[in-house]
C-alpha cells in the first residue's frame, strides 16, 4: 500500500495512535476471546475439575485418559468417516451443479436461489425436518423409494447407515458452495476455450486442462473450510441422533460437548478440544502444503 | 450430468461470437437433457419445503398417507395458533417469547458487528501504526482457527461473570471486532475507495471518525449490506451458543425453542412442522429481500480464499 503522503512527522505520531484506538476492540477482542480463553485451556488440561468442588491439579490424567478412553477412536473415525467421504462427495456435486449451470443460461438465478435456499435454513430446523423425512414408517424418503420397489431403510437408526444418512442429508446444503463455484467459472476466460477448441481440443481435455486448473483456487478453499467445518460437525448429530444408533454418529464435539457440559469434566473436555484443534491444523496444513502440486494461481510462475 | 456441462462450459455465454453455430441435434439433446437434470435436483432440493408446510396443516391422523397427499384435506390453520400456545412461559405464547429473545441477539449482536468492524477495518485499511500488519495477520488468523478450543474456556469466562443463563454471552463478543472474515471484506472495500475523497475531507479539518462514519461507511453500502445480513443469519441460526449459555425457558431462541418442542411434542409432526416453519420464514424472508448482496458476500467468501 504505497500512498504518497503526508503532511510530516508530527501527524504520523496522531495517526498511530488514532489507528491503535480504532483497532482496539479487536485487540481487546483477540485476548479475550482467543488468547485468554486458549491460555485458560491449556490449564484446564492439567486440572480435574467438576465445577462443584475446587479444580485439582490432575497432572497428565487427562491425557492418559484420553489414550485409554475407547470413545475417542470411536468419535474421531466416525468424524473422519464423515469428513472424508462426506467433503468430496459435496464438491463435486457442488461442482456439478455450477457447471450445469454455468450452461444452461435460462433461470440461473432462480436455480441458483434454489440451491441456496436449504443451506439458509437454521441447522435446527433442518435437523427436525430431516428426522421425519428420514423416519423409517412414514418418512417421506422411504415413501418415495416404495415406488421403485425399495424396501424401507431405517436410516437413522441402522448403525452402518446413519453416517451416510448424514452425508445425503448435507448434500442438501451445498448451495453455498455451488455460487462460489459458478463466480469461479464465470471469470475462466473464453478465450482459452476457444483457442483450445480450434486446436482441436476435446471437451474433456478443454475440461482436465482449462477449467479445472482454472477453478482450482476455488476448489481449494472449499476444500480447506469445508474440512474445518466438518471435523466440527455437531448439531445435527445433537438433534437428530444424539450420537446414536450405537455411538454410529458420535462425533468429536458432540463427545466434547458432552464431557463439557454434561459431565461436567472441564479438564477432559479441554483435552478434547485440544485434540480436535491439532488435528484440523495438521491436516489445514497439509493441505497448504499439498497446494503448490495442483493449485494454479494466475500471475504465479507455474 | 458434469460431461454434458463441460460440453459448453465457457461458450455457452456468446453463442454467436465466434462459432455461429445452428444447435446441432446432438446439442440440442444435451441441452434437454441438462435442463431436465437441472429441474429434477431443483425439485429434489426443494421438495422438504413443501412437505414442511403441507405436514404444518396437516390433522396429525392424517399425516401418515400414502401416497404422500401435498393438499391437506382437512386444512388446518389452526395448527398454528395451537402451535404458538404449546409452551407458555409466563402467560405468553411461548414461540414469541423465543423470536423476541432471537430478534434481541441478532438484532444487537449484528449492530456490535458492524460497529466494531468498521472501527477495526477502517485502522487496517488507512491508518498507519507500527503492529498494524502484525495485528492484522492475527485477524486473518482466526478465520482459520478451529472455534472449538475456545468452548470449555469462554464458558468457564461468563460464569464467572455470571452471565450464564443471560442473552449477554450472545450479544457481547460480536461487539469486539473478532470476526476475522467480516473485517476482512470491510478492510477490502474501504481499500477501494479513492484516496482522494478522504485527503480533501481532511484538508476540510474533518477527524477520521467522521470520515469512516459519513464517506466511508456510506459508500460501502453494499459491502455494509452484505455483512449485516451474514451477521445476522449466524446469530439468528445459531444453536450450540444459545444451547450451552440459556438454560430457562424464557430466555430460549428460537432454535432452542423448536429443539423442546420437537423433544415434547415430536410425535405431533404437525406441530412440529408448523414450528419448523415459522423458524425457517424469516431467514428466507431475509434471503429474498436481499438476494444480491447475498450471492455477492458468498462469491466474496470464495475469492476470500484466494
Amino acid at each position: 500500500m504505497s500512498r504518497g503522503r503526508r503532511l510530516g512527522g508530527r501527524l504520523s505520531w496522531k495517526e498511530a495512535t488514532e489507528g491503535r484506538l480504532f483497532a482496539l476492540p479487536f485487540a481487546l477482542g483477540f485476548l479475550l476471546w482467543w488468547a485468554y480463553p486458549m491460555g485458560y485451556s491449556i490449564y484446564l488440561t492439567v486440572q480435574d475439575w467438576d465445577l462443584i468442588t475446587p479444580p485439582k491439579f490432575a497432572g497428565l490424567e487427562n491425557f492418559a485418559k484420553l489414550l485409554a478412553d475407547p470413545q475417542v477412536a470411536l468419535s474421531l473415525s466416525n468424524t473422519a468417516f464423515y469428513t472424508f467421504l462426506g467433503v468430496p462427495i459435496h464438491l463435486v456435486v457442488a461442482l456439478a451443479l455450477a457447471l450445469a449451470l454455468n450452461v444452461s443460461l435460462r433461470g440461473v438465478a432462480f436455480y441458483r436461489t434454489v440451491f441456496y435456499l436449504p443451506s439458509i435454513t437454521p441447522v435446527v430446523a433442518s435437523a427436525v425436518v430431516w428426522t421425519q423425512i428420514f423416519h423409517p414408517e412414514f418418512g417421506m424418503l422411504n415413501a418415495f423409494l416404495g415406488l421403485f420397489g425399495v424396501p424401507p431403510v431405517k436410516w437413522l437408526f441402522e448403525p452402518a447407515i446413519a453416517k451416510p444418512a448424514f452425508i445425503f442429508m448435507t448434500t442438501w446444503t451445498v448451495g453455498p458452495q455451488v455460487v462460489i463455484f459458478l463466480a469461479g467459472l464465470q471469470a475462466v476466460p473464453e478465450t482459452l476455450h476457444e483457442a483450445a477448441q480450434i486446436d482441436g481440443a476435446t471437451i474433456w481435455q478443454r475440461f482436465r486442462l482449462i477449467t479445472l486448473p482454472m477453478l482450482s483456487p476455488i476448489m481449494f478453499f472449499n476444500l480447506v473450510v469445508g474440512i474445518i467445518g466438518s471435523f466440527q460437525v455437531f448439531t445435527s448429530a445433537f438433534v437428530m441422533t444424539a450420537g446414536g444408533p450405537q455411538n454410529a454418529t458420535l462425533f468429536t464435539v458432540l463427545y466434547l460437548y458432552r464431557n463439557g457440559f454434561e459431565y461436567f469434566k472441564m479438564g477432559y473436555a479441554a483435552v478434547l478440544a485440544w485434540m480436535l484443534f491439532f488435528i484440523i491444523v495438521f491436516f489445514t496444513i497439509v493441505q497448504f502444503r499439498l497446494a503448490s502440486r495442483w493449485v494454479y494461481y494466475e500471475g504465479s510462475k507455474h | 450430468m458434469a460431461e454434458l456441462a463441460v460440453n459448453e462450459v465457457g461458450r455457452g455465454r456468446e453463442k454467436t461470437a465466434l462459432w455461429p453455430q445452428t444447435l446441432s441435434g446432438r446439442r440440442l439433446l444435451g441441452h434437454g437433457a441438462l435442463h431436465l437434470a437441472l429441474v429434477a435436483a431443483g425439485i429434489t432440493f426443494l421438495v422438504p419445503f413443501f412437505w414442511v408446510v403441507s405436514t404444518s396443516f396437516k390433522l396429525p391422523g392424517k399425516v401418515f398417507t400414502y401416497p404422500i397427499k401435498w393438499i391437506p384435506d382437512p386444512f388446518m390453520e389452526s395448527n398454528y395458533p395451537d402451535m404458538l400456545r404449546l409452551v407458555e412461559i409466563a402467560g405468553r405464547p411461548g414461540m414469541l417469547v423465543f423470536a423476541q429473545n432471537t430478534m434481541i441477539i441478532a438484532v444487537l449482536a449484528t449492530l456490535g458487528t458492524l460497529v466494531s468492524c468498521a472501527f477495526v477495518a477502517y485502522s487496517f485499511a488507512r491508518l498507519r501504526w507500527p503492529e498494524r500488519d502484525l495485528a492484522f495477520s492475527a485477524c486473518l488468523a482466526t478465520m482459520m482457527l478451529p472455534g472449538v478450543v475456545t468452548l470449555v474456556p469462554t464458558f468457564l469466562i461468563f460464569r464467572d461473570l455470571h452471565w450464564l443463563d443471560t442473552l449477554l454471552p450472545l450479544i457481547v463478543p460480536p461487539w469486539f471486532g473478532i470476526n476475522g472474515f467480516y473485517v476482512f471484506l470491510m478492510r477490502q472495500s474501504f481499500l477501494g475507495l479513492p484516496y482522494e475523497l478522504e485527503e480533501a475531507a481532511r484538508v476540510d479539518g474533518a477527524s477520521s471518525l467522521r470520515i469512516l462514519w459519513q464517506i466511508m461507511m456510506p459508500l460501502s453500502g453494499p459491502t455494509v449490506a452484505t455483512v449485516a445480513i451474514f451477521s445476522f443469519l449466524h446469530h439468528y441460526n445459531d444453536f450450540m451458543g444459545p444451547m450451552i449459555y440459556l438454560s430457562s425457558n424464557r430466555n430460549y431462541t428460537l432454535s432452542l425453542g423448536l429443539y423442546m418442542v420437537q423433544g415434547r411434542y415430536g410425535t405431533n409432526w404437525p406441530m412440529v412442522m408448523a414450528a419448523s416453519t415459522v423458524v425457517i420464514l424469516p431467514p428466507l424472508i431475509v434471503f429474498f429481500l436481499a438476494q444480491r448482496y447475498f450471492i455477492r458476500g458468498i462469491q466474496l467468501s470464495g475469492i476470500a480464499g484466494r
